[in-house]
């Protein structure tokens, strides 16, 4: 589904990315774990459109998307629900699904989608005339899971969403995601909560100082070898 | 109370055109982060749009400098700012100050610097009156245009997928992109629509005054920028409130002060806009920060 070779991302004379590779096989999750400052959120934002790569390649099911910009990444079927939900808060709940189907043409089939997403996440559907701002910290993650996921996504980028939740949320995240999952959706997770990352992620790579330092399949990344690669072990190199 | 009727109605008129103005400067600033200080050559141009066409049926001369100024502002969008969209504001700053003296310089050499005159729609002069208050069929026309296309933006924004996309860009612009919105589109419509309300304010301004020169954009851009920074910069509510607040201001000075600072009237009034936003440096209506619960 997804490969991304050899990928550098600068900002003015910092290398956040540095030759960073990967890939995510369809109907897969894939975490992105590491410490804060790693590149994980820039390699996100790189394979979404929102930075422009220094070098390396994007590929999306075999096309060449490399440097193109996030509003066309959405038509290719790739589509972020950033750190911070970052939902429109002046806009009603109503008005920010409108702008997650954005890209779609069938008007009928976005309108059932956003049925569906009322379904999934039954609060969005009390608050739905409401201004999204007006919405709690977990009730805007949800919102935000939703509009991503009415671009009828091929593959989604989740950055950090269980961040700064209570634990109950965290746990209807996670929950959601492997639904997510269940039903076809590809998935790269940028996670902090790297065990609970690890546990639900089909395969991890684990970034720092902007580079990949270790990639393991599920049940191969111990506690312990995670911290140790946080703290600098290439073990698993 | 008749003095109040006739405050309230001048104070309208006065609002109404500084809010056409800085509505017109509100929406591109809140999508592009772009003080557009060409936005006053906007107006000018408009205005010698109606110089060359006041002959014309009123529904033609008007047509004539709208589209003239929509296209115009099209072309300023598509030509200067594309390139620099996304710099930093110092950037889009100077580049709009560019574009300004640019048109400048070009009205310049096409109509001179002598100031030109055009009596436009001479039969809004007139006014009408109810006892001792007077109004003029101009601001009877001007307040209702500009209600008119308030209303139609409004619900141009609430109402249609372009403005729905347009607010949703206005509050974060990468985050828009980010859901698919094609930002070309977004920002061509703003601009598109700031030409319209500068269209439309250029011939009201040149029906009231009669007078055309180069400068003129310079004084309508700066009240206009002050009313939506007063208004808050960015939030399109807080611009037109701000352009009828600075309206009422002004109206109320100059009912206020006496003959011999009359003249100064602008000085009193900046100087309460500096008191206010030294209170409210960010503005009376600034878009509340997303409050949230956890």
């Amino acid at each position: 589904m997804l490969t991304v070779d050899d990928l550098s991302v600068h900002y003015g004379r910092i290398r956040a990315v540095r030759g960073v590779s990967l890939r995510v096989a369809p109907g897969e999750i894939v975490g992105l774990l590491g410490p804060n400052g790693a590149g994980k959120t820039t390699t996100l934002a790189a394979v979404a459109g929102a930075h422009r790569p220094a070098a390396g390649r994007v590929t999306l099911a075999g096309a060449d998307v490399t440097g193109q910009p996030a509003e066309r990444m959405v038509r290719h079927g790739v589509t972020m629900v950033p750190e911070g939900r970052r939902i429109f808060a002046t806009l009603t709940v109503a008005e920010n699904l409108a702008i997650g189907a954005t890209v779609r043409r069938d008007r009928a089939g976005a309108a059932a989608d956003v049925e569906e997403q009322l379904a999934r996440f039954p609060v969005l559907r009390r608050y739905y005339r409401s201004p999204a701002g007006l919405l709690s910290g977990g009730e805007q993650q949800q919102l935000a899971i939703a509009r991503a996921l009415l671009s009828r996504p091929r593959l989604l980028l989740l950055d950090e969403p269980s961040l700064g939740l209570a634990p109950q949320l965290v746990d209807l995240v996670f929950e959601t995601v492997a639904r997510l999952r269940d039903e076809g959706l590809t998935v790269l997770l940028v996670e902090q909560n790297a065990s609970r990352a690890v546990d639900l992620a089909d395969r991890c790579y684990v970034m720092r100082g902007g580079e990949v330092v270790a990639r393991a399949g599920r049940g191969e990344l111990h506690p312990d070898r995670l911290g140790a690669l946080y703290l600098g072990d290439r073990e698993l190199l | 109370m008749t003095t109040a009727a006739q405050w309230v109605v001048d104070a309208l008129t006065a609002g109404s055109f500084y809010a056409l103005f800085a509505l017109g400067i509100a929406l591109i600033f809140g999508i592009m982060q772009l003080v557009n200080f060409a936005h006053g050559e906007l107006i000018m141009v408009g205005a010698y749009v109606v110089y060359l066409t006041h002959a014309w049926p009123w529904p033609l001369m008007l047509a004539a400098a709208v589209a003239a100024v929509v296209v115009l502002a099209l072309a300023m969008e598509r030509i200067a700012f594309r390139p620099v969209r996304g710099a930093n504001p110092a950037t889009l700053l100077i580049t709009s100050f560019a574009v300004s003296f640019l048109l400048q310089n070009l009205a310049q050499m096409v109509f001179t610097t002598l100031p030109k005159s055009a009596d436009v729609l001479p039969g809004l002069s007139r006014s009408v009156s109810a006892g001792r208050l007077s109004v003029s069929w101009l601001s009877v026309v001007t307040i209702v245009t500009t209600a008119a296309l308030l209303a139609g933006l409004a619900l141009f924004l609430r109402r249609t997928r372009l403005g729905v996309q347009m607010r949703a860009a206005a509050e974060d612009f990468q985050m828009a992109r980010l859901c698919g919105v094609r930002s070309n589109r977004v920002v061509a419509a703003a601009f598109a629509i700031g030409g319209l309300l500068a269209g439309v304010g250029a011939v009201l301004l040149v029906a009231q005054t009669g007078g055309i020169s180069i400068t003129m954009g310079l004084a309508p851009v700066l009240f206009g920028f002050t009313a939506a920074a007063v208004g808050g910069l960015g939030s399109l509510p807080g611009a037109v409130a701000g352009g009828y607040l600075l309206g009422a201001g002004t109206t109320l000075l100059q009912y206020a002060l006496p003959y011999q600072l009359a003249g100064y009237r602008d000085a009193f009034l900046f100087l309460g806009v500096f008191a206010l936003m030294s209170v409210r440096p960010g503005g009376l209506l600034r878009a509340p920060d997303a409050a949230v619960r956890v």
